[in-house]
Order: C-alpha cells, then structure tokens, then sequence
C-alpha cells in the first residue's frame, strides 16, 4: 500500500450523450503508480487517455471513484502536479522568460523579481534555450516552444510530471533530444512521470510501466507491461536489447488486433487487478509463450513504427 | 514595392482629391443671370438666381472661412458665437466623459458576466432588449429625470458605448482559450490574478475592438445629441449654422467632425495594436 505513490481508485467519466443516454468513456478504472516510476499510457485516439491525464492533474473529475495522490485524495489542480500540455499552451504575450517566471512566482508568491528571473534563467538554460529568453512564443519553433513548456513544467520542481503527447508534433529528431532530456531530468530530479503516447519506441525508451488501453467507449486498462530493458538504456541501441523486440511486437500485437477484441474475449477481466505482463518471463509473459514469431524482425523497416 | 505602392496610392488620392474639389468649383461658381425664370421665383431663390450665384458654395468660399476659423478657434462671443476649437471641445469633452463611465461599468460587468454563466444568462434578456434601442431615444426620459442638457447628453453618449464594449468583454472574455486557463489552474493561480495575469490579456484585443467601435457610435450620436440639447457642441453648431443660411459653416463643420473622429478612431487603433499579440 505504502509504495503507491499515485493510487487511481475505480474512476469512471461519463458524458451525457444523445437523448438522455449517457455515454461511458471509461469505468471502474484501477491504476498505480510508484515514487519515481515513468509510466507511459499506449491506446488508440479517443480511449480517454487524455481524460485521465486531466483527472490526475485535478483539472478535470471524474464521475465516480477518487485520485490519492501520496496518500491523499485529489481535490483539483495542485502545484506538485505539473502538466505539459500537447498544444505547449504558452502565453502568446509573454516571453520565454516570462512564461517560465509566471510558473516560478505563482509558486513561490513572496519571491522578489529578480530573484524568480534568476530561477526561471536556470530552467531555461536546462533545457537548452539560452539566448532566448526574451523571444515571444510565436518567434519559436514547435520543439523550441515545447522546451518551454517542459522547462514551465520543471521549474515549478513538481512532485510528478504528467505529459500529454509531449512530443508528437516534433520531427524526429527534435524529438530524440527531448526524449533524451526528459528523461535525463526525470532520472536526475526523481520525477514521478505519467506520459501518454502514440509513439511505441518512445514508450519503450522512457517508460519502466507501460500501461495498454482498450479502444473506447467503455475503455479499460487492459495490461501493465513492465519494460525488461535496463534503467541505463541509451536511445540508439535499445533495438540491441534481447527483449526488444519481443516488447515491441506485444504492443503493437496490442494496438493492432487485441484493443479491439480484448473486452469479449476475457470478460473476467477484472479491472481491480490488471495482469501485469513481464516479457521475457515464461509463465507470466503474454507475448513469448512459445508461439512462433509471425514476422521478421529487421531494424528500421517495420512499417507502424508509430500507432 | 511597398513604399511605391504608398507613393502611388497617395498620388491617386491627391488627384481624387484634386479632381472633387475641381469639379465642386465649376459647379458652384457663378454663371450668367438666368433671364427665363419667373419673378416670383426669382424672389424666392434670392442671390441664387438674381445674381446667379450658387448657394452652395464653392471650395474657395470654405477654404477662406476655414482659414478664418482656424485663425481664431477659441474665441467666445456670447451664447451663438463662439469658435469651433470651443465648440468642439465641448462634444469631445462629452464624448470622452461619457465613454470613460461606459468604459468604467462595461469592462468590469463585462468581465463578470463573461466569468460567470449564471449572471451571463440571467442579464442576457436585459441586454437583448436594451441593446437595439437608438441611443436618442432614451433623451426625453434623461431630460425628464436628470433636467440638465449637457449631463443628459453625456448619458445618451453613455449609453449608446456601452453595448459594443460590453458584448466585447463578454465575448472575449467567455472565449479565452481554455489551456491558457489550464495553464494557471495548474500553477494554483487564484481568480483575481488569474483575471489579470490570463484573462484580461488574452481578451484585451477583443475588448479594445469593443472600444473602438463605441467611440465611432459615440462620435456619432454626439452630433445628434446636441442639435437636440442645444446650447454648445459642434451638433449644435450645425443646427445654428443651417439655420443662419450659412451652409459654408455646415461644410466646414462636417469636415471637422470627419477628422475627429478619424483621429479618435486612430487612438483607439493603436491602443488595439499594443495589446494585440501574435499567436
Ligand atoms: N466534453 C465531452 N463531451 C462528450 N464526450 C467527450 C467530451 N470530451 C471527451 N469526450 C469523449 O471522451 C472520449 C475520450 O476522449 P480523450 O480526449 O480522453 O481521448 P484520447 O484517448 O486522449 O484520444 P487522443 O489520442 O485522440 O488524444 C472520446 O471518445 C470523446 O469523444
Ligand atoms: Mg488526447
């Protein structure tokens, strides 16, 4: 009990739909999370990944069931929860500089000027935009403006990061180098971290949990994959892993055939305890249980990289 | 390529120029006396036709009287004399007051009323039914039940800027985007800050759109306000001038309230490009 730094407790978010009916996005949803633990959320568009992500942020609430967070229910938006938004919801008439500060004074209010422009400057440089302090938003690339946004984020010292498709309007490469510096700052600052992502190989880069979601309506967390490959892994030679693979095609095995079907084919599923899949284990493994692999696996070729 | 472009646009707005007051010239300048009219007719047109001079007059007779105004515009000779640069600062100083009481109760109500869904509703039947009211029609109730012109016209420009500007702030207000206030309910950032730090300046380009068109109608409803109040103010002196026959004065005044309210337009625009931010 004590190692669930974030406990979701059988949330359901329900909208009012056509004629009186209501529409269930998801129920009795389960989820957990440890201090310092990255966890990634993988699932088709409109499962209602986005939904949880607001419900933990406090932003939105759900319909039934409570978010502990260290030991308390959530009531609403918490400095010790940041967010890093899709669309990097900068302040169009502010500058870098200002955007980052108005994150820093907000929560530290007795703070002089200087004082919060020297703790915005050091977060700014963090992330890698020194010398742009005083550009507007609109002066920025996207990947400049989502360094912004993380580094908004960060600079507020959150107790836990909550990333909603952070990068998934970035080039490739922007995108590397963020991956690369989120998770450098998560491991270095102990983030707790909560991601959602459509993008496999970013998943099995930064996430130790790996959460797969149903497609909606009626969406449920279907299985938490623990990720075998080591803490110290490097972004270029993950495919090198012995795992790697094997992870890789459970997920998009996932996304491809079994998001779809898995609410028929096990209706005990029970939503309180999701099986929790280890690769690589014979015994507890979903996706190495013997079956002959039904692709080959070449480096680079695989079409889908991205779901 | 842009500064000929101006140069060329500007050359064509000379010639058009050039050419109205031109053909204004020829058609008011003074032709032959016409022998084919009746006399009773003659009687009745006076100068017009017994010396055939128009009594519209021509650019030359304004450019004079302008020159003559412009000389002296504060000069003071009793109730029925006084010069335009007094006249005028009495509707601008109207205006202005009227407005900024405008300004003071649209922006905050607007604000208000834009945060709340609860009052938006229950204000909006008010608001719909007072909007479309012409402003000069609530002149004999401000007459009525305040009994001073001047205060009365004030109220009218009072009542006639406050629409735009408060369906503005409502407007821009209600419509701020949505992570932006994520964004600070995020950072814990409380209602009377987040008003000032959020939403005031990602809804202050709407609310000064707002602005800019009050003062237009309020520039407007002004000429007509004091041709009814009388007494001071550049309506009143037109409605003076017309009945004096000197429709010299009518053009120059018409002229004037042009440029005012070009130049009160103009502020209002560059107030709107300062709070304006790029997206
Ligand atoms: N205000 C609303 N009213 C009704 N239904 C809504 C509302 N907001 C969201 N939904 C529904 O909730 C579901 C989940 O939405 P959500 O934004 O969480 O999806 P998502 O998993 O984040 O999708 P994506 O990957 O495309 O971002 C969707 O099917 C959507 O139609
Ligand atoms: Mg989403």
């Amino acid at each position: 009990m004590t190692d669930k730094f974030i406990s979701i407790e059988a949330i359901a978010k329900r909208y009012p739909g056509a004629g009186g009916a209501t529409t269930t996005v998801f129920e009795n949803l389960w989820l957990s999370m440890k201090r310092g633990e990255f966890a990634c959320v993988i699932g088709h568009s409109g499962c209602g990944k986005t939904t949880v992500l607001n419900i933990l942020a406090g932003l939105d609430a759900p319909s039934e069931g409570a978010v502990i967070v260290d030991g308390q229910a959530i009531s609403g938006t918490s400095l010790d929860r940041a967010v890093i938004f899709q669309s990097h919801a900068l302040l169009p008439w502010r500058t870098v500089l200002g955007n980052v500060a108005y994150a820093v004074s907000s929560k530290w209010r007795s703070w002089d000027r200087a004082k919060v422009r020297a703790h915005a400057q050091t977060f700014i440089d963090l992330v890698g935009l020194s010398g742009s302090e005083h550009k507007r938003p609109s002066e920025l690339s996207g990947g400049m403006k989502q360094r912004v946004g993380i580094a908004r984020a960060l600079s507020i010292t959150p107790k836990m990061m909550l990333m909603d498709e952070p990068f998934s309007a970035l080039d490739a490469l922007t995108r590397g180098t963020l991956q690369d510096e989120v998770r450098r700052i998560c491991l270095e600052t102990g983030q707790t971290a909560f991601m959602i992502t459509h993008d496999v190989d970013e998943a099995i880069y930064l996430a130790d949990k790996i959460f797969l979601m149903t497609n909606g309506p009626g969406a449920v967390l279907a299985e938490v994959v623990e990720n075998p490959l080591p803490r110290d892994r490097g972004r270029t030679d993950l495919h090198r892993h012995p795992l790697y693979y094997a992870l890789r095609n459970h997920i998009i095995d996932f996304l491809v055939t079994r998001s779809k079907t898995f609410t028929t084919e096990k209706p005990d599923h029970d939503p309180r305890n999701v099986p929790v899949v280890h690769i690589g284990k014979p015994g507890l493994s979903i996706a190495s249980n013997g079956e002959e692999p039904r692709q080959t696996w070449m480096p680079g070729t695989n079409p889908g990289l991205s779901a | 390529m842009n500064t000929s472009l101006r140069l060329r646009a500007g050359l064509v707005s000379i010639a058009l120029l050039a050419a109205f007051l031109g053909i204004w010239h020829l058609a008011t300048r003074s032709t032959a006396p016409v022998t084919t009219m009746s006399p009773e007719y003659a009687k009745l047109m006076g100068l017009t036709a017994t010396q055939g001079k128009s009594a519209m007059p021509g650019p030359l007779d304004v450019g004079a009287k302008l020159w003559e105004h412009l000389k002296r515009p504060f000069y003071d000779n009793g109730p029925n004399d006084k010069g335009l640069g007094i006249q005028l600062g009495y509707s601008i100083a109207r205006v202005g007051t009227g407005y900024l009481l405008a300004v003071l109760v649209a922006i905050p109500l607007g604000f208000l009323i834009g945060m709340s869904p609860l009052l938006s509703k229950a204000l909006d039947p008010f608001i719909q039914v007072l909007k479309p009211i012409s402003p000069l029609a609530w002149m004999p109730l401000a007459l009525y039940t305040i009994k001073d012109s001047s205060i009365s016209a004030i109220f009218v420009i009072f009542i006639c800027s406050i629409w735009p500007m408060l369906l503005n702030t409502v407007f821009g207000v209600a419509s701020v985007r949505k992570e932006w206030v994520n964004v600070a309910r995020t950072l814990e950032v409380g209602t009377v800050r987040r008003a000032f730090t959020v939403i005031l300046p990602a809804a202050a380009p709407t609310i000064l759109t707002g602005m800019r068109i009050s003062i237009g109608i309020a520039w407007l409803v002004i000429v007509a306000a004091e041709m009814l109040v009388g007494g001071t103010g550049i309506g009143y002196f037109v409605w003076n001038e017309w009945n004096n026959l000197s429709i010299t004065n009518v053009i120059i005044a018409i002229l004037l309230i042009g440029v005012v309210g070009m130049l009160l337009d103009q502020i209002l625009a560059r107030f709107t490009r300062m709070v304006t931010f790029p997206e």
